[in-house]
Formats: structure tokens, sequence, C-alpha cells
């Protein structure tokens, strides 16, 4: 473990490690077979900056008005001690309770490090958990720990967790409107894969029966900013995810494979300026296998970079494209089956038919 | 994604272009189309922040709202998009024929819009529009109501397969070429215009590549360059917030808004007249002509009901009429898909590869067959049989038709495999005249190149549903019309 962190931290190199968040654990899972998101994350590499490094910046910059909007509406939804979110909990989850208290583990005394916030978290989460008789509280903030690919990553923590009656329910506000009680179905989605990667955390931590698998949702409703809270099933989502993390390769065996000097230290030098030389970044990172799919240009900072290098691959047209053309590497090949030049394996005397079969067609109607 | 788009996309990236999947253009095409080029300011649900609209290139009429989370300057926005929109349904009225009973305008509006989310756009903005009111609380100036029950019209008539009353750019590009590049990609109207029609000297994928840096080529919209936003919206949205009104500080502030955002959607303007004429060298497939009158139609009935009942649209479909609008949009689909393959030999491609429908040569024909039918009557049934080498999987049985003889039926009867390919035997049934024989030219003959396909509007049957004041208990009854409440014009819109 000790010389797997070591490992970890060398790839990293002298930059600072970049924290995990539930997006990018979900955002893990919708690509579990990418070697280099895997390690990059495991070893919190910065990949924006790294990114940006060898020449292909990640474009999804978030705007000022969408942060604003964000917060102003969470500031809203939790002002006046969360009145304004325990009458829509009190709703959506048919509670009697009157009064509730609250609790911020935003930070302990100023104290902002992961390690005593979390353990803080840990200790207000389970006492409470343990005693049959505590009220009905919001904690703010928690920090959680969950294990991904066998290392341990912390959770930036966007949410609240409620307690009543011996059952933490998760509720995540989100400023994605909801009209005519119809929303975004992606951001819908996103959002219970996000919430689900906090339930499962709190229940590692507390225990099945202790998390509730329905998370409460507080959006603006229709075009104005009051909120609505919608409850949202993420048993589909937490079964997902745990087959997901399961099956993540272990980081161990991955970085095994990797070359033992393999780092992606950029040697910042005095001034900050990053001196290693972009071509020998590339070489490294050429060193960890990625998977590159059109998906990931919406979720992984490496995706622009990752995309150049797949180039003349089928896995860039999109996966069902990749499956039409018989699930065959390079479009070269694919091209080739296709026009009888490139001999097919005996694996692919089908894919072949196929492909020859559709230039013919297309061939003698397109010329 | 069907095998050809499939086989042309890779053709594209290995030839540096887009590869046509199309012959013909599937889309109805106005003389004046409504270009619209909306803007919406990041975070909010649907708040406008710019639009450039307007039926010819050189002359776009810009709308501008400097503080997008002012309720009054949103309205503001709306009011004018009003004028302009409400303005050009009133041009498409000016001529109408009679059929039937009904009068029907011989020109209906059709709204392009950049992209998918330029759709969700005009729907969401028809939506928070439809219902307001312009006396009572909060009232809006009169047009306000009227765009939005036209948006919202628009908005769900471009949900019915075919339709062209309001087309997203990128899709209607994307139906009729295959670029080198993913469908997520696709979605960018630069990129994707990019590998179709790529500056001189330049490749598809290299005009791609430069078509996603958005200081050159800003997003299609709605959705704004968070670089942009950051960098030059805000500052400039807070220079007007802070002067005061009509002061010389606050027309700057404006004026800076307007260049700045002029600079962010004129690209994507020009992009959509592009697109238009490279969409108007594609000849107008038969049908099109077909399908827009089905958009007329359903345009003068919409006029109609606005100047006779004029309720706005509900929030949602009761399930009766949701029901009816599944069942149509299905059969319209089926519908489009057949008729685009027998308008098109590239699109007919396709259903060729799948097996659904072959080309071939006819090898013999057996013109003056007459058989006994089962009412005992002697009836022209013609056989041919053609060779193919496509892949046949079709049963025997099977009722077929070829595009050019679209009325006559050929049932397989036979189906012969050997090393060379496909003998398909056919008895044919109609479209032969009312002799004992064949009227000259209505039966194929030897050596004819000749396609038939099992996929055809007419082999499409769909149960009809009862009319609604007939629906029965069991699906809840008769459904009550819908009453616009006080609740959905008071909502805030803020």
């Amino acid at each position: 473990m000790d010389n797997l962190q070591e490992r970890l931290r060398h790839i990293r190199g002298s930059a600072a490690e970049k924290r995990h968040n539930a997006r990018t654990v979900a955002a893990l899972t919708s690509n579990p077979g990418c070697a280099r998101r895997a390690v990059l994350d495991a070893a919190g590499v910065d990949k924006d900056r790294l990114a940006r490094h060898v020449g292909f910046p990640a474009k999804f910059g978030q705007s000022q008005f969408a942060i604003t909007r964000g917060n102003a509406f969470e500031a809203q939804v939790k002002a006046n001690g969360y009145a304004e979110l325990l009458r829509l909990l009190r709703e959506t989850l048919g509670l009697e309770i009157r009064e509730v208290g609250s609790t911020n583990l935003e930070d302990v005394g100023g104290n902002t490090g992961q390690e005593v916030r979390h353990a803080r978290s840990r200790q207000k989460l389970t006492s409470a958990a343990a005693d049959p008789n505590a009220a009905a509280t919001f904690y703010d903030h928690p920090l959680l720990r969950l294990d991904v690919g066998g290392s341990r990553v912390y959770l930036e923590p966007d949410l609240v967790a409620f307690h009543h009656d011996g059952v933490f329910h998760v509720v995540e506000i989100k400023s994605f409107a909801v009209i005519d009680n119809q929303a975004d179905a992606r951001k819908v989605a996103a959002a219970a894969t996000q919430s689900a990667v906090y339930v499962l955390a709190l229940r590692r931590l507390l225990g099945d029966d202790k998390v509730a698998h329905e998370v409460v949702l507080v959006c603006p409703k229709d075009f104005s900013n009051q909120p609505v809270a919608t409850k949202v099933d993420v048993r589909k989502q937490l079964i997902v995810l745990n087959h997901q993390l399961s099956r993540l390769t272990r980081i161990e065996s991955l970085v095994e494979a990797l070359p033992p000097t393999l780092t992606l230290d950029l040697a910042p030098d005095d001034d900050g300026k990053f001196s290693r030389p972009a071509a020998e970044v590339i070489a490294a990172l050429g060193e960890i296998e990625a998977r590159y799919a059109p998906g990931c240009l919406a979720t992984c900072e490496m995706a622009f970079f990752c995309r150049q290098e797949a180039s003349g691959c089928t896995a860039t047209l999109g996966l069902s494209v990749r499956e039409e053309l018989g699930g065959v590497e390079t479009v070269a090949e694919a091209l080739g089956l296709a026009d009888g030049i490139l001999v097919e394996g005996d694996d692919q005397a089908e894919v072949a038919a196929m492909l020859r079969t559709t230039a013919r067609i297309f061939g003698s109607v397109a010329a | 994604m069907s095998a050809v788009s499939s086989y042309a996309k890779a053709l594209a990236v290995a030839a540096g272009r887009a590869v046509p999947i199309a012959t013909r253009r599937h889309v109805y095409l106005s003389d004046r189309p409504l270009v619209f080029v909306p803007l919406a300011l990041a975070g909010e649900a649907n708040a406008p922040l710019a639009a450039m609209i307007g039926t010819s290139p050189h002359d776009p009429y810009m709308l501008l709202v400097p503080q997008p989370r002012n309720r009054d300057l949103r309205f503001g926005f709306a009011a004018s998009l009003a004028e302009v929109v409400l303005a050009y349904v009133r041009s498409c009225t000016a001529r109408f024929e009679v059929v039937g009973t009904d009068r029907l305008f011989l020109d209906a509006p059709q709204l392009l819009v950049p992209n998918a989310a330029g759709l969700g756009f005009v729907k969401l903005l028809g939506r928070s529009t439809r219902f307001r009111r312009t006396n009572g609380p909060y009232p809006v100036p009169a047009g306000v109501p009227l765009l939005g029950r036209w948006l919202t019209h628009l908005g769900e008539r471009s949900e019915h397969p075919g339709s062209s009353a309001m087309l997203a750019m990128t899709q209607t590009l994307s139906a009729h070429w295959a670029s080198g590049q993913s469908a997520v990609e696709d979605a960018n109207l630069a990129a994707l215009l990019g590998w179709i029609d790529p500056p001189e000297g330049v490749c598809g994928s290299e005009a791609a590549l430069a078509a996603e840096d958005p200081l050159v080529w800003p997003p299609a919209g709605p959705s704004t360059d968070p670089a942009f936003d950051n960098e030059v919206l805000a500052p400039a949205i807070r220079a007007y917030q802070s002067a005061t009104p009509d002061s010389p500080k606050r027309r700057r502030a404006v004026e800076t808004l307007e260049r700045e955002l002029r600079g962010q959607m004129e690209p994507t303007w020009r992009l959509m007249w592009h697109a238009i004429k490279v969409l108007r060298r594609l000849p107008a497939a038969e049908t099109v002509e077909t399908r827009w009158t089905a958009d007329r139609r359903d345009f003068s009935r919409y006029h109609d009901y606005l100047s006779t009942d004029g309720r706005p649209q509900a929030r949602r479909d009761g399930a009766v009429a949701a029901a009816r609008r599944l069942q149509s949009l299905e059969r319209e689909q089926t519908t489009f898909d057949a008729a685009r393959a027998l308008d098109d030999p590239l699109v007919m491609a396709s259903y060729r590869v799948t097996g659904e429908a072959f080309q071939g040569t006819v090898v013999s024909v057996d013109r003056n067959r007459r058989i006994l039918s089962e009412r005992g009557r002697r009836v022209t049934r013609p056989k041919v049989v053609v060779g193919t080498g496509d892949p046949v999987h079709l049963p025997v049985g099977e009722s077929l038709r070829a595009p050019q003889r679209i009325k006559q039926n050929a049932r397989i009867t036979e189906i012969a495999r050997s090393a060379d390919g496909v003998l398909v035997t056919l008895e044919l049934d109609g479209g032969m005249g009312r002799a004992a024989v064949p009227a000259p030219g209505s039966v194929p003959e030897v050596g004819d190149e000749i396609t038939y396909t099992s996929v055809y509007p007419d082999a499409i049957r769909s149960p009809d549903l009862p009319p609604t004041d007939q629906t029965p208990w069991t699906h809840g009854g008769p459904p009550r019309p819908y009453v616009p409440t006080d609740d959905d014009a008071r909502e805030a819109w803020e």
C-alpha cells in the first residue's frame, strides 16, 4: 500500500494533489475501462493543467452566471436555518417534524484539512446513527470517503445529509429547472448518479439500513426561484456504481504494469512555469493506455488529447458506428476489409462479409 | 446510425471530407425561411440573452436583453420577437387555396435554428410566454401570449417526422451527409459544415478542428462560451447594471453588449445561410411537397383555431391526446422512412444492406400468365424472376413494391439461392390496366434493372383509435378539454 502511494505520488510529481468529488467518481464509472483516467485520478493529477501543458486544453469551463445562480439558489433554500428545506422535506417525505437542528461540517474550528474534517464528519454521523433518540438534524457538507479502485478518495461534499428517525436522506440541491414536472433527463441522470455516490459513501460508513435509497432532489420550479423537491430512487444507480467500482481494475495492478520511473511531473520552475518539454510528457502519457470515446469530451479534461491520439480509430466515431463497422480497431482496417484489400482473420469472416456488402451497395449507388 | 451511414463515416475519415448519404433533399426549404439564432444566459431556465432573426442573410434583426435576469427586459425581448415572428406568420397567410371545405394557405412558416438545443430553446420560450395575459397582474404586451402559442405550435410540429416547420440545421445536415466525426461533434454546426463544405485548400478534419475554437467560431447557442461569459459578458452586464438609466454610460454599456453579442452570433448567422445554400444544391425529393402540404394544412388549421378559440396549449397532454399523438408520430416516422427510401437510391441502400430490399436484373418474365383467383375468376398475374447479388432476408409470401411501380404489388413466391446470388420469383398484381393482357410498359421486361422493397408507406397499418368523445370508460372516458387557469397565468417568470 505504501509502495503504491509512493508510486502514485511519483507519477503526480511535485504538484499538489487534486481531489476527487462525486462528479469525478460518477464520470469514472461512465468509462471504467480507461486506465489512463483511473491512474491520473488515483494519483490526484491536475488533468486540466496537464491537458493544457500538452496543448489540448479542456473546453468545459463553467460560466460564472451558472455558478452564481447555483450558489444563490442553494443559499436561498438553506436560508433562515433551513426553514424552506424543512418545509419541502416535510411535504416530500411526509414528516411531522416541527424543529430540526443543524450541524455545519464545512470546517472544524477553521481547520479545513481533509483528515480533520473527515474525522469529525464520521464521528458526528456515526454517533447520530447509533443514537435511537437523536433529534432530526441537517448535516451540511460532511466530508465523506470512498474506496475507488483500491485508493481512498475524499468526496468534496456538495450535499446535505438529513437525519431523522434513525434514517439518513441525501438531499441534493441543483439549479436546473423542473418545468411542468419535467426536467432535462440528462441533468437528472447526472444528479442521480452523483447522489448515488454520496449514498454509497454514507452506507459504507453507517451501514446499508441507515441510509435511504431515495434521495431528495431540490430544484427551481418552472421559470421561478421557488424550490420544488422530488424523491429520486437511486437503487439502479447504486447497483451500477457498486458494480463499476468493484470491477474497476485495481489501481495496484495498473500501476505495476507501468515503467517504474514514469512521472507526469511538469517540473515547475521558480516562477511557476512548467519546464518539462511537452513531448516528454506526451511520451509519458502514452505509456498509460486510454480508451477514448466521444462521451469523454463532456466529462474528462484529457479528452481532446486522447481524441487526437485516437485519430483514425473507429472509436472516435462513436460506439454505435464502431459496432456497425464490425468493432474493428481502425478506420483503415474497416475500409480495407470492405474493399477486400485486407484479408480477414478467422474471427472476422462475418464482419468482413457485411462490410463488403455495404461497400458494394453503397459504391454502386453513390458513384 | 445504419450500416451505410457508419460506412460513409469511415469513408469520410479517409477522404477528409463529408460523404453524401442522400442524393435528394428530404426536407422542404422555404423561399424565405425565418432563420433564428438565439442565445441564452447560462444557469437560468430560459433567460433570453440575445437573438438574430430574419428572412434575408443580409438583413438580420438583432434583439438584446442587457440584463437577462430582469423580468421586464425579458418581456421586452419577447415583445420584440413577437413583432418579427407574428409579422412573418401573417405574411404566410396572404394567399390560400380551397381544398374541400378547408382553406389552405399556400405558404407556411418555416423556422430554422442552428441545433437541437435551439429547438429546445424555442419550445421553452413558447412554454414561458403562452400562458401570460395582457391584463391583470404582471400584464405583458399583446403579442407575447400569441408568440408563445405559435412557438409552442412550431415546437410540437417539429416533433412530427417529416415536418419541415422548424428544423435544427445540424440534424438536417447530418441526415444528408456523413462526417468523419462522431454524432457528439456533429452537434457543432461549424464543425459539421467544415466537413461538408470546407474552405478552399482545407480538409474537413482541419476545418472541424478550427471550428472548435470558440474564439474563431463562437458556439452556435443557445449556450454561450463560458470564457466569453466570464471575460466579456459579465463585465459588460455589470457596467450596464451600475450605470443610471438614460445616462451616456448606460448607452455605452448597451453599445458594448450589442457589439460583443453580435460578434458571438454573426458567425453562426453566416453558417446558417451557408448551410441553406449547401442544402439548396440538392434537388428536392419527390415526396417533399406532399409533406410540406401536411405542414401547410397543420398551419392553416392552427391559424383558424387561434381566430376562433385561441386557448393556449395545455401544460401537458392529457392521456388520450398523448396516445393519439404517439400513434400519429409512429405512423409518420415509418411513412417518412419509407418515402425517403423510395425517393432516393442512396437511402434505399440502407435497406438493401439489411436485406429488406434488393436491387437486381430481371432474368425472366411470364407476362401473360393468368390464374384462377380465389373467387374462381381468371386474373392476370404475371411472374418475374429477378437475379440479385444483394443479401435477401425476406420470407416467401412477403409483399414488395418497386419505387417506379409503387401501385403494383409484387408477392414473393420463391427464393432460390446459389453461389452467384439470389433469384427471387415475384407474382405481380395490379397497375396493369383493365384488359386481359397487361398494358404496355406495366410489366418489367427482361434485362430491366429494378429495385424491390418491403418497406413502403402502404405496408404500414395501425389500428384506429375511437373518436375522442367516445373514449371508453376503461380509459377514463372522454377527456375534459383543457382550460387554462389563473395559476398558469400568474406563475412568476423570474
